[in-house]
């Protein structure tokens, strides 16, 4: 450091900063201990062993005919699951957007009736998307493959209602934040709702809440794979069992074909939202 | 010090932005590049600076020829060139006190580089830096809270700071008004003369140039057209020089330095 | 919505690839029902209904004894600590990623980064889970090295973008300077790129909030596994409160998370 002849002046920001930094410790202290952080058991030796021949196994991925085919029945289910899901979280999530979305509220038009009844609706139909969306995905699958056992049902319904939620939230907001107007005057004129989002809303907003749902379709396939690690069918029950058993073979080919899938997806998704635009 | 051997430069679209330059720059001098916009002083100082490439031509730099040395040594070559852009390069949100302590960067270890920004480990260098260009009281402002010409000031700064051994200035006062143009390039002038520092500046202002430095080169269409001390610049060569511009004539010289064609420094700071 | 024209009106070109597109949808969803032999009405016969009732109805009152609240209250801790550690991990490894992801040491460079990135980000959380299980044992620390991973993957690979959009003049100043990569990109890129990266990690957070729960399903300790093992006891009440302390949890770090972004916002200005 040089040498100062004069004083060093003094920074504004160094107090905050300082506090912060202190503040920060004072918490990650506390927070490793509560995460149990140790560093020290990942280079213990039993279970780098056993890691390190799991991994081995990795190559060759398993390429027998049964299991291949195992494979590409799994896959099927985890796209159906995953289109199944969504078309029903649609069906959920547009009733609900509809009442829920401002635009097309006809008792906020002028002074009348119906006022209060109906944002008390509308707060209720908020808060039913908010629960739904409030629980990850893989809890509903979880508590659906207690009630109904293992299987694809389950996630097709944790699906519906998660996604339902979250469609149905952000379909208000894209309905909402493009110009209103055309509605506005629709419901004036006393056109019912529906019209009014037909003619008057639907044709600005139709392409982004088609992408919306085609980008949730993709995360879907994803979810998809994630729930059924708890029994839910498909391409993550498969790489459950496998990875329980340590069969590095497997579930590297499972994990590439699941990579595949996700491409896949991805490109569907891109295309299709280009054919909307 | 700093030597160009016939150097030309063609860019891309086929302009030629510098066709046979030959200049010979030794220690401690100080040099004002003068002429009309695209005559290729930009160009020149860019290929100084080691910045551009020349399509043809050596170069030696504080002697070094720059494109034969490793990454390593080409870095700390770097660091003993002082750039004063024409629009200072500042992020916004950088703090002004940072924005002077990055001179050093190129004589800093990573860690000290990164150190400093969190908390400033040497503000009171900053801060003279700062003083000799009437801006020590800035020293911790957001660098998006000041005008163009400040923060003209504070590239200056940045480079007073660094104390390299060759200062090549592109437009440093483009942005100032001529009390504080004057100012800055006498500082400039001074880091010369006690830091035994080597200057090369290129100016609109003909008549800071006359004033400040000793040797005067006049470029036109990328060559040099002259190449003189200052008392023997006439007013026709000047004439000569800048026929056909609209830029203030060489008549004019009354102290009035007008920022022709420079892009307002505000927009690097977006 | 076709204004109508006062000239002979020509019937505009009909949108074919859009309705084969929905026509393709369609298809797809049908054989999707069909291929899963899901038969939603089989949910809705009168036994079904009835046997659904009665399995929520088990849920309900949930467990509020002291005592489990107290272990609920702790799994709500160990599940926020673990999220935010994770996150917090993998926000440091993706701004150290991003440097040569975003081509800062040269092309090769560029690559292998992005390819790691591509790697830790195309593998789900849980499978890192149940590796990370394997690695460093049951228990949250290998909840946090899972979200580590797969966050460090998604976030470097942002990160990347936005240095590689930000205009490149200061850092390229500074490297005239001779400053080195690292140093430059802290001084003259990094100014520009942070406000980004900060809403980019604090989303994530809201993103993690959810996976941390669930990883515990896989042995990764905090909520997650106390709903596993309460839902494999049949101990439906228990469970009823840990789903509820999911709830309130989420939406504390959606709100936290969302008031913090605009006081960030706020800043910037």
């Amino acid at each position: 450091m040089t040498a100062r002849t004069m004083a060093q002046p003094r920074d504004p920001l160094a107090r905050g900063r300082l506090t912060a930094l202190v503040l920060a410790l004072a918490l990650l202290w506390p927070a490793l201990h509560i995460a149990q952080f140790n560093p020290a058991a990942l280079f213990d030796a039993t279970s780098l062993g056993v890691m390190g021949g799991f991994l081995a196994g990795f190559f060759p991925p398993a390429t027998d005919a049964g299991f291949l085919s195992l494979l590409a029945r799994a896959t099927l289910e985890t796209l159906a699951m995953a289109t199944a899901g969504m078309a029903l979280a649609f069906v959920l999530a547009v009733p609900l957007a509809l009442v829920v979305t401002r635009s097309l509220s006809i008792s906020r038009i002028g002074p009348g009736a119906g006022r209060g009844p109906a944002a008390a609706l509308r707060a209720g139909a908020r808060l039913v998307l908010t629960v739904f969306r409030a629980c990850p995905e893989v809890v509903w699958a979880l508590l659906f493959v207690r009630a109904f056992g293992l299987g694809p049902a389950a996630g097709v319904l944790a699906l519906a209602i998660t996604y339902g939620g979250m469609l149905g939230k952000v379909y208000a907001e894209i309905l909402e934040s493009g110009d209103t107007r055309p509605a506005r005057a629709l419901l004036e004129a006393g056109s019912g709702r529906i019209a009014a989002l037909g003619y008057g809303l639907l044709p600005g907003a139709a392409q982004e809440l088609a992408s919306y749902t085609v980008y949730r379709w993709e995360c879907a396939v994803r979810a998809s794979v994630v729930m059924g690690f708890v029994g839910a069918g498909g391409l993550g029950q498969l790489m459950d069992q496998s990875m329980k058993m340590l069969n590095g073979g497997e579930t590297s080919a499972i994990l590439v074909v699941f990579l595949l899938l996700v491409l896949l997806a991805d490109g569907i998704s891109a295309v299709l939202r280009k054919v909307l635009a | 010090m700093l030597e160009l051997r016939d150097i030309t430069l063609v860019h891309p679209n086929g302009h030629r932005a510098l066709d046979g330059v030959s200049l010979r720059v030794a220690r401690g001098e100080r040099l004002a590049v003068i002429g009309p916009s695209g005559a290729g002083k930009t160009t020149l100082l860019r290929v100084a600076g080691t910045s551009l490439r020349p399509s043809q031509g050596g170069l030696t730099v504080l002697d070094e020829s720059p494109w034969r040395l490793a990454p390593r040594q080409l870095r700390a070559l770097r660091a003993r060139i002082g750039m004063v852009h024409q629009a200072a390069p500042l992020p916004p949100r950088l703090r002004v006190v940072s924005a002077v302590l990055a001179g050093r960067l190129g004589r800093w270890p990573a860690w000290r580089a990164i150190a400093s920004l969190l908390h400033p480990l040497d503000s009171a260098g900053a801060q003279a830096a700062l003083a000799r260009l009437d801006l020590a009281d800035r020293l911790f402002d957001r660098c998006d809270r000041l005008s163009g010409g400040q923060l003209q000031r504070i590239g200056i700064a940045r480079v007073l700071y660094q104390a390299p051994a060759l200062i090549l200035a592109d437009e440093p006062v483009s942005a100032l008004d001529p009390a504080s143009a004057d100012g800055a390039l006498r500082e400039l002038v001074a880091q010369c003369e006690h830091a035994g520092a080597t200057l090369v500046a290129s100016l609109h202002a003909l008549d800071l140039a006359l004033r400040w430095f000793d040797r005067i080169v006049g470029m036109r269409d990328g060559r040099v057209v002259f190449d003189l001390p200052r008392g023997e610049v006439t007013r026709e060569m000047l004439q000569r020089l800048y026929a056909g511009e609209r830029a203030p004539a060489p008549d004019d010289l009354d102290g009035s330095a007008r920022a022709a064609d420079v892009p307002a420094p505000e927009l690097m700071c977006r | 919505m076709r204004a109508s024209a006062p000239a002979p009106a020509v019937r505009p070109a009909r949108n074919w690839a859009g309705m084969a597109v929905l026509a393709g949808v369609l298809a797809a969803v049908v054989a999707s029902f069909a291929w899963l032999a899901l038969d939603l009405r089989a949910l809705f016969t009168a036994e079904a209904l009835a046997s659904m009732a009665h399995f929520v109805a088990e849920f309900f009152p949930p467990d509020l004894s002291p005592a489990f609240l107290a272990k609920v209250g702790w799994g709500t801790v160990q599940t926020l600590v673990v999220s935010a550690l994770g996150t917090l991990m993998a926000f440091a490894a993706g701004a150290l990623m991003a440097l040569p992801a975003a081509g800062r040491w040269g092309l090769p460079a560029r690559a292998a980064a992005r390819f790691i990135l591509n790697l830790l980000r195309s593998v789900p959380e849980l499978v890192w889970g149940v590796l990370m299980v394997l690695l460093a044992g049951l228990g949250p620390f290998a909840g946090v090295l899972a979200l580590a991973l797969h966050t460090s993957g998604v976030l470097g690979r942002l990160f990347a973008e936005a240095l590689e959009n930000a205009p490149p003049a200061p850092e390229q100043a500074l490297r005239l300077g001779g400053s080195g990569a690292a140093a430059a990109l802290a001084y003259g890129s990094l100014p520009l790129v942070w406000p980004q990266w900060l809403a980019y990690g604090l989303y994530r957070w809201e993103m993690n909030i959810r996976m941390a729960a669930a990883l515990g399903f896989v042995g990764a300790g905090g909520l997650g596994q106390m709903l596993y093992f309460h839902l494999s006891l049949f101990q439906q009440a228990q469970a009823a409160t840990v789903i509820g302390a999911m709830f309130v949890l989420v939406v504390l770090v959606d709100g936290g998370s969302a008031r913090l972004r605009r006081t960030l916002v706020a800043a910037q200005a």
